[in-house]
């Protein structure tokens, strides 16, 4: 047996029982091996349960800087969960190593004759050294990790001072926690020869300045810089923790130190229909409002989505994408919300969506989100998922800029009240399409106006007449055209070699885009890569799909929705465009992309890829 | 057919204490059906808000769908007003209140919109305490969709095509007291004394103040058989307690014998004096509130006039801590964090 070698580039899997408390310590792994400068991605694969289904954590680390799922078996699986036991060592690479707790031995459980097996008694470990059933428990899951610094190499310190950090201000779980990583540590030394052929060691490849954080923290961050000061919401998985990360924030930077008065206020809702009217009732009055939620959260919201575009309300809605209906493959992720978004609620509407790749384009985007919202005076949906969510991200550093101001759009004040003729709500004196708001109460004579739905004229009179409804239906597709200019442009990265083939991705994918573009280099297919940020589509968009034979558009749902999106929105033949999917629950992987572009493109064809192969 | 509204001014009428008269608190040209009793609720609004000396600018006007909730369209012109989502009312109205806790909330609502499609957001906004007059026009019946039932038609009441309701009508008020409204009130849009008295009172009153007031309904629910029509009240009102409404600067003037009366001291310094407060009804009391309730059921009666009131009770304001400073006039100074705090924030993620 030819036992894997690799330095700073391998995947590990942590199987183990759900509601025992093992996140936390698959977390202290990842975050080590961030601290040794090296690019690292974390996925948490967790059911819809509170305690004792199999949950798996999977962290890959590459110095190459590979930030999406490999897709394959891992090197290192380290098994805590008898129910899923067999299934865990199948899932080990050939050469690999399985690290599991044999205190009850499994040895007669274990034909594979191609991996190296590494038993540690942890239960004994913990019921020798523990009195409480639930420290027994928690800490098998830290004496693995200490057990894994001597096996791969990891310098002890740095666990050492993650606990610290983790636990500073209950400081009394320090010392417990450092013994508990000690155990592993010392078993692993004084037992196997350590460290085994895969290994870590610090790294330079990054520049010092990135983050380790999850999406869902980042946009509620996002949220309290761009100014939000409503929110009205409902628990969902996997949004819950925007509004949840939203309030500590706001606790922590918004309240009056002196009066303990707080400059922000949240509502749970009774559900998502009220924490939509909430967060819409806020825009109207003159704040920044938004809600968070996932899909069947957005189907209830879509009355009010419609409400909104019509009556022209500034309205942010964060959107963690999940799959489908009910409970179990929701905690898995997908982006399938795109066209029920897109084209939210009844009558002719369209909507504004914004795609986040990042952690950091989830604080950017969640800010400017804001921005666009009062600027366009319609509703704007961040279109995160769960991946990004909720998953630790390798991320670029959040930025502000020192004297960034807000944009509230085109608001008119008392004094200019004062200065025009009569105001027209909605009446389009400059032509982009976009009208001037009044805030509620702003003049005692001037400026008031009864916001309704689809039945007014320019003066926010109530009409039934036709052709004044037609004329406001145009202008509002005029300001959907006026949004092109406002919201960010595509990232186009061309290959260095030209190249007819095209692929269009956007939200998640993008972590999987860099692995994927080097296999097809090494196949000979180079590509010219387009990450769309945001709908509307301006024309970069199309002239990208123009400029190329042939362009193939990615999408993390069964049934091609953004090519769907692009086809219908630019009015153009999808002969050329073709699709690929994938909606498992698990996160794109770029050997999977690269295998169905090559699958397309047998010429290009290598054997040294299977294609569409996926875990 | 067009309509056009008189601009005529008569120069003798009653200015308040801002100079204006009641036609400063006027609105567009009803649409509703001659005789609508929900144009009678409008001018109590009208009036209530006058004799007030409110800044009519400084009202937010919201509702939902239904003829009632048009009708806000015909009062205050000068006010905001917001026609949202049929049944969602409450919800558009918290989230304008969170934002500007300045503005007077008058919300409302038909009983369409509030005990069938809105049954749960009603139930809820008394749960936050909205700080809000919370107005239902109830006539029993759908009357733009034409004429079917809704759940506050009485059990055993026939519709105008004679189908008879065989499901539990709801006390609105009754679940108002339940769900914790803190002021509950029911009246008919016929008696404008007392619903001029009982609005000014609600929009007084720190918190949620429910007025549920049966609202004929002209076209569609008039008829024998009707317990919503006006002969139908008319045989079966029970006054709980007449009310005349103090304001704050006023002296109390009592025309009616001691030991007869009782004074109820909202938060503001405003006074709800009762005239027949001998009955056993405590409306301090919410037991009592709903004992007096379910008497007037049984004996088959319309409790009207102040119900409940908790005068001293929070707001949704008090209860979320915000800042008295409106949240709309916060601006980037107070809201972002700024630069530095950010940079400690990425520390924290390294």
């Amino acid at each position: 047996m030819k036992k894997i070698e690799s330095l700073n580039e391998f995947v590990i899997r942590f199987a183990n029982v759900n509601g025992t408390g093992s996140a936390s310590a698959n977390g202290l792994f990842a975050k080590a091996m961030f601290k040794l400068g090296l690019p690292v991605s974390p996925k948490n694969i967790f059911p819809s349960n509170i305690q004792g289904l199999p949950t798996f954590y999977e962290v890959r680390v590459s110095e190459k800087g590979y930030l999406g799922r490999r897709g394959d078996r891992a090197d290192i699986v380290v098994a805590m969960n008898s129910q899923s036991f067999a299934g865990d060592i199948d899932s080990v690479m050939p050469g690999g190593y399985f690290i599991y707790d044999n205190t009850k031995d499994q040895s007669q459980n274990i034909s594979r004759k191609d991996i190296t097996v590494l038993g540690i008694p942890i239960t004994d470990m913990c019921i020798r050294e523990y009195q409480d059933p639930k420290q027994r428990l928690l800490f098998k899951n830290v004496i693995y990790i200490g057990a894994l610094a001597a096996l791969i190499n990891l310098e002890f310190k740095i666990l050492v001072d993650l606990i610290g950090k983790q636990f500073k201000g209950k400081d009394k779980l320090i010392a417990p926690n450092v013994h508990a990583l000690e155990l592993g540590y010392q078993y692993a030394s004084a037992n196997f020869s350590c460290p085994l052929g895969v290994q870590v060691a610090p790294s330079d490849v990054c520049d010092g300045d990135e983050i380790l954080v999850d999406g869902n923290t980042s946009a509620a961050l996002g949220a309290v810089y761009g100014g939000a000061t409503v929110c009205g919401w409902y628990p969902i998985t996997p949004s819950t923790s925007v509004v949840e990360h939203f309030a500590k924030y706001c606790d922590r930077l918004r309240i009056d130190p002196v009066d303990g008065a707080k400059s922000f206020a949240i509502v749970q809702a009774e559900d998502e229909l009220s924490a939509m009217g909430i967060a819409i009732g806020g825009a109207w009055n003159g704040c920044r409002s938004f809600t968070a939620t996932s899909g069947p959260g957005v189907s209830l919201m879509s009355e009010f989505l419609g409400l909104a575009y019509f009556a022209e309300v500034p309205v942010v809605l964060i959107n963690i994408q999940r799959s489908g209906p009910s409970t179990g493959m929701p905690t898995r992720t997908q982006q399938s919300d795109l066209l029920a978004c897109a084209y939210a609620s009844h009558g002719d509407t369209k909507h504004v969506l914004l795609f986040p790749s990042t952690p950091s384009e989830c604080f950017d985007m969640s800010a400017a989100s804001f921005d666009l919202a009062e600027r366009l005076q319609t509703p704007v949906m961040l279109m995160s998922d769960l991946n990004l969510g909720m998953n630790d991200h390798f991320s670029k550093p959040f930025q502000w800029e020192k004297k960034r101001e807000y944009d509230r759009g085109k608001v008119l004040t008392a004094q200019d009240l004062d200065e025009i003729g009569r105001y027209g709500r909605y009446l389009d004196v400059d032509g982009d399409g976009i009208c001037h708001r009044t805030y509620p109460g702003v003049h005692p004579d001037k400026g008031a106006f009864f916001t309704r739905g689809s039945s007014r004229d320019e003066y926010a009179v109530y009409t039934e007449k036709g052709e004044e409804y037609v004329k406001n239906m145009e202008r509002l597709s005029r300001k959907f055209k006026t949004a092109q200019q406002y919201v960010p442009a595509p990232e186009i990265i061309s290959s260095d070699i030209a190249s007819t083939l095209g692929i269009i991705y956007y939200g998640t994918t993008e972590e999987a885009m860099a692995e994927c573009t080097d296999i097809l280099i090494d196949n000979h297919a180079p590509v010219d890569r387009m990450r769309i940020k945001a709908f509307p589509f301006n024309n970069d968009v199309r002239g990208f799909i123009a400029s190329h034979e042939q362009v193939y558009v990615v999408d993390q749902n069964r049934d091609a929705q953004m090519r769907t999106l692009l086809i219908n929105e630019l009015d153009i033949s999808g002969e050329n465009i073709l699709s690929i999917t994938n909606y498992d629950g698990l996160p794109i992987t770029g050997s999977y992309i690269a295998g169905k572009v090559l699958e397309h493109h047998k010429k290009f064809a290598s054997k040294n890829i299977q294609v569409g192969e996926i875990a | 057919m067009s309509y056009l509204k008189s601009k005529f001014k008569h120069p003798n009428l009653v200015k308040n204490d801002l100079g204006l008269t009641y036609r400063e608190y006027e609105g567009s040209l009803s649409t509703l059906c001659a005789g609508c009793g929900h144009d009678s609720i409008g001018a109590a609004i009208t009036l209530a808000c006058h004799e007030l000396s409110l800044p009519p600018h400084r009202v937010a006007k919201m509702s939902g769908i239904g003829c009632s909730s048009k009708a806000p369209n015909y009062f205050l012109n000068n006010a905001h007003g917001f026609n949202s989502v049929h049944g969602r009312m409450p919800s558009v109205a918290t989230g304008a209140n969170m934002a500007n806790r300045d503005l007077i909330y008058i919300g409302m609502s038909g009983d369409g919109d509030t005990s069938n499609i809105g049954f749960g957001q009603f139930a809820h906004v008394i749960r936050r305490q909205l700080n809000m007059m919370y107005i239902v026009a109830n006539n029993g019946v759908y009357g733009l969709t034409k004429g079917q039932s809704s759940a506050t038609a009485k059990f055993g009441s026939k519709s105008k095509s004679g189908t008879v309701n065989s499901m539990e009508d709801i006390d609105l008020a009754s679940i108002a007291i339940e769900m914790g409204a803190t002021f509950v009130a029911r009246s008919f849009s016929g008696d404008t004394k007392q619903l001029v008295a009982l609005m000014k009172a609600a929009i007084s009153h720190k918190g949620l103040a429910l007025i549920d007031i049966i609202s004929p309904c002209v076209t569609f629910n008039n008829h024998v058989g009707s317990a919503h029509s006006f002969d139908y009240f008319r045989e079966h009102a029970d006054n709980a307690n007449l009310s005349d409404f103090v304001p704050v600067r006023e002296e109390i003037i009592s025309e009616v014998a001691a030991g007869e009366t009782k004074d109820i001291n909202l938060h503001d310094g405003s006074v709800i004096r009762l005239h027949n407060a001998e009955n056993e009804h405590d409306v301090l009391d919410r037991m009592s509130a709903q004992q007096a309730l379910a008497k007037a059921k049984k004996e088959n009666t319309i409790l009207t006039g102040l119900l409940y009131v908790d005068p001293h009770a929070d707001e949704m304001h008090d209860i979320l801590g915000t800042t008295a400073t409106p949240l709309n006039e916060l601006g980037e100074k107070e809201l972002c964090p700024g630069v530095g705090i950010l940079d400690s924030i990425n520390a924290g993620f390294r």
